[in-house]
């Protein structure tokens, strides 16, 4: 293992072929395009970032190296030789390690065991468990990789477990070492010991790809970065070249730009108060640092930021259906009454009783049931609702005239309710959803997503209808990874990263520079006048050294 | 072993040494048919063991058990030779697991399912061959001589016959058993150091905890499962061969009696280990080995009547899968077909 680091000599020197290259790489899943001719180059013994949002394609393409998937086109050479990696075997053969983002070891078995699996010397165990001690010793003193080898992997931190997965890597003599979002479970500490232990490799002549949607790990580990925006490679520059400012523009990338016909806010009485909202999810990790938020009646706010930044938990929780095994304090009110964070009350039909809507951020698995019809769809979470029901029976016709004339009003199609909600587009499964809980009336909507993955007409439409319930005086909560739509949309922008609120600000006096830089998690401490607006009695229960 | 199981065991053991103690010609022949009847449970039990450890569910063991009696009565009926019984047995076990492993594994069916249907499909299968055949009702013709495997005598079990305990339990009990019983007392350690001291044992249990990380490793998750499927298939297999031509002289329809499931039950009861397998089987064996010796036990106060003492091997099976035996964590990816995460 040493022997092989050795002869690299470290940094490579110009003439030598890049550790890895792509060439053309397309992969397609049914109609999705998930990686859209991707080229990539990566030099030997430096840390090379991939960076952009969830559903990027980032993961897609590193499966493709390890072997997983077989691209429709293009071609891959590791060291200027072009390979075939039709299995992880390949992968492994070629020198290519993978640290998956969910770690794929066997809980029950020993740290030692964990890491002979697939590469055991011969049939019995025990000499390839006295040579992996050996080999694991000489590890660890050499990347400040420690780890009990006789531990059972259950009883490691998560971090420990990491550790795992890169020894596994390192046993198998890997040179390419692909790290997919690595830090996403990890305690700061943890991360920063990773990182080290990172820069250690690279500096023995390891090739590390990190793949990641963090833009401050970018910042500070890597010496080039690429960046990835739905399936395409849009950009890759020297990480010393370039800003987190410059890059979370191109991973969010400017699409056309959205106008939307709206009056300026009326904002009358607060509908929704958040105070020091926290989120502590199963594995331990912090996902919401205290959020403070107010929504009154008849106004959008808007919270743009990288995806992954807790948008999605700030969603479910005030849904009513906080992830599975999350710990939620703070404190929630709703018209002046404290909602429910957990336990009795705090379940999603109680929340649409209590009047919040909720348009989720994923509408094939949150919003609707892709078998089901539009007419049972429709109805859902009002399937107990009086007009839907004839005594303990449900009144299904009724049901069906009131989709038909839902579809009718927000124009989808085709106009048939008897459809299941799979055979409708994109864009028309989002109406059915919007049209449900627009046509409720809330006192507050949730909105995720409206228009991901929603052809333009459509956009334009369910735009409308959002300022329209704006407009008859309810409180609209927005969380889009699209800033032009949170632009065009709010009357207040409110920036999260790392599950914090970076800041406000308002539409008309930001740009998308400043949002930017919000949404890397850089701010200055001045106040801004959307901040300096907040009431005063709201300002003092700020958490100490937000930014 | 933890101290509830180390008490079970001691408390068992204990029993038996009272009832040795107490009338050593009665405990010496029901411990004996203890270890007669409890063969087919430990055989089937450690096929479980097998296929489970995989990840591959399979209630199929009464079923394949059912095809391997029958298949293997047959044959050794037509030939009058129970090791052909014994290959035949095998032969119709082992293609009911193909079929299982063509449902759960390469179809990636509910693997339940696929275990009820080979079930019946044997349960079916075995009496309509069998009346075709030999119209006897579902029977096959008794087995005579050469068509049974039969006992053999330990060297100097005849010398040590005399000789106080010794003499006992070496001649009365561990001589004198079919080459079967030692076959499945003998897989016992074999199971042991194949699952815990060789590669294939390691990739095994592996793949029936995490196969994605079998897979990572480039081990193909599918072979490994087929493998195991196929170990499942020859011990059940030769546990319904002993059935058939050890045990009795021949098949019966449904004689395997709900064996394979008490095996199951006695697999969640040893925890997917293979000594405590050895144990929970032996303990079965011994409460119907009981049950037969004593049809009205005169406990003195009580007689207690002959259904009750018949029905106790089954009782126990609801005991412990009701979880009476602490939790039992079965393989984490059991049940479940393995399919690439996008």
């Amino acid at each position: 293992m040493t022997t092989a680091s050795d002869m690299l000599g470290g940094r490579s020197d110009t003439a030598a072929p890049a550790a890895i290259e792509l060439r053309g790489i397309s992969k397609a899943f049914g109609a999705v395009q998930a990686n859209r001719d991707i080229s990539l180059s990566v030099p030997r013994g430096t840390i090379h970032g991939i960076i952009g949002e969830n559903g990027a394609g980032k993961s897609t393409l590193m499966s493709i190296l390890y072997g997983f998937y077989k691209p429709d086109a293009g071609q891959i050479l590791v060291g200027g030789q072009p390979i075939s990696i039709s299995d992880s075997q390949t992968a492994i053969r070629a020198g290519i390690g993978m640290v998956f983002q969910h770690f794929k070891l066997v809980q029950n078995f020993t740290v030692l065991e964990n890491i002979i699996l697939g590469v055991e010397d011969g049939a019995l165990l025990r000499p390839s468990l006295s040579k992996a001690r050996g080999v694991l010793k000489q590890l660890a003193a050499e990347y400040q990789l420690n780890v009990d080898p006789d531990e059972v992997v259950e009883n490691l931190s998560v971090g420990h477990q990491q550790r795992v997965e890169i020894l596994k890597a390192l046993y198998r003599q890997a040179d390419i070492l692909i790290l997919d979002e690595p830090t996403g479970v990890l305690t700061p500490a943890e991360a920063d010991h990773l990182f080290r232990i990172l820069k250690g490799l690279r500096d023995e002549g390891k090739t590390i790809i990190l793949i990641t949607h963090k833009l401050r790990e970018i910042m500070e580990i890597t010496d080039n970065v690429s960046v990835m925006r739905r399936g395409e490679m849009v950009a890759s520059v020297r990480t010393a070249e370039t800003s987190p400012e410059q890059l979370a523009e191109l991973m969010v990338g400017r699409k056309v730009l959205l106008s939307v016909d709206k009056q300026p806010a009326r904002p009358q009485a607060p509908v929704l108060e958040v105070r020091g909202l926290t989120m502590v999810d199963i594995d331990g990790v912090e996902r919401l640092r205290g959020i403070d938020l107010d929504i009154r009646a008849g106004e959008i706010l808007g919270i743009a930021g990288v995806s992954g930044n807790g948008q999605t938990q700030l969603l479910e929780i005030l849904g009513g259906y906080p992830e599975k095994g999350a710990k939620v304090s703070g404190d929630v009110q709703l018209n002046g009454a404290p909602l429910p964070l957990s336990g009795r009350g705090c379940d999603a039909g109680q929340r649409r009783r209590d009047g919040v809507g909720h348009i989720p951020e994923d509408r094939q698995v949150e919003g609707l049931i892709m078998d089901f019809t539009a007419w049972e769809n429709v109805a859902f979470g009002w399937h107990d609702a009086p007009e839907f029901n004839k005594g303990w029976l449900m009144d299904n016709d009724a049901i069906r005239r009131d989709a038909q004339a839902k579809m009718e009003r927000f124009d989808v199609r085709p106009r048939d309710c008897h459809l299941a909600a799979r055979n409708f587009s994109g864009g028309n499964q989002q109406k059915i959803v919007v049209a449900r809980e627009i046509e409720r009336n809330p006192d507050l909507l949730l909105i995720g997503q409206p228009t991901r993955g929603v052809d333009i007409g459509a956009i334009e439409f369910i735009h409308k209808q959002i300022v329209a319930l704006r407009d008859a005086g309810k409180a609209i909560l927005l969380v889009s990874v699209e800033l032009d739509e949170i632009l065009a949309l709010s009357d207040r922008v409110a920036v999260m990263f790392d599950g914090r609120i970076m800041g406000e600000r308002l539409p008309g006096q930001t740009t998308t520079g400043e949002l930017g830089l919000l949404m890397a998690g850089i701010t200055d401490t001045q106040n801004t006048p959307a901040e300096a607006g907040i009431p005063p009695e709201t300002t003092h229960d700020m958490p100490e050294g937000r930014a | 072993m933890n101290i509830r199981e180390s008490l079970i065991a001691i408390i068992v053991l204990s029993i038996c040494v009272i009832w040795a103690l107490a009338d050593g010609a009665a405990a010496q022949q029901g411990i004996g048919s203890a270890l007669r009847l409890m063969t087919p449970l430990l055989l089937a039990c450690l096929a479980g063991l097998y296929s489970e450890r995989a990840g591959v569910f399979d209630i199929g063991l009464e079923g394949k058990m059912l095809m391997a009696a029958f298949t293997a009565a047959s044959v050794a009926y037509l030939t009058g030779s129970a090791w052909l019984g014994l290959a035949a047995g095998i032969a119709g076990s082992l293609s009911l697991s193909l079929i299982h492993g063509l449902a759960s594994i390469t179809f990636m069916g509910n693997q339940l399912i696929s275990g009820v249907a080979i079930n019946f499909l044997a349960s079916g299968l075995t009496v309509l061959i069998g009346q075709n055949a030999f119209g006897l009702g579902g029977r096959t013709p008794s087995l005579t001589g050469a068509g049974r495997f039969q006992p053999i005598t330990l060297p100097l079990a005849d010398a040590l016959r005399d000789v106080p305990v010794l003499g006992p339990i070496y001649s009365g009990l561990i001589s004198g058993q079919t080459i079967l019983v030692y076959v499945a007392f003998a897989m016992v350690p074999i199971t042991w150091w194949v699952l815990f001291r060789t590669r294939f044992g390691l990739r095994l249990r592996a793949v029936g905890e995490n196969p994605a990380s079998v897979d990572t490793a480039g081990v193909s998750v599918t072979r490994l499962r087929y493998t195991a499927v196929a170990i499942c298939g020859i011990l059940c297999g030769i546990a319904g061969a002993y059935l058939a031509t050890g045990l009795s002289a021949g098949f019966v329809k449904e004689m395997t009696a709900g064996r394979g499931f008490i095996a199951l039950a006695a697999l969640i009861f040893a925890k997917w280990r293979p000594w405590q397998a050895l144990f929970a089987t032996f303990l079965f064996g011994l409460l119907e080995a009981i049950a037969n010796l004593y049809p009205n036990l005169d406990l003195g106060i009580v007689v207690v009547p002959s259904m009750f003492m018949n029905a106790l091997p089954y009782i126990l099976t609801v005991v412990i899968l009701a979880g009476f035996v602490g939790r039992a964590i079965p393989p984490r990816a059991g049940g479940e077909p393995y399919v690439k995460e996008r």
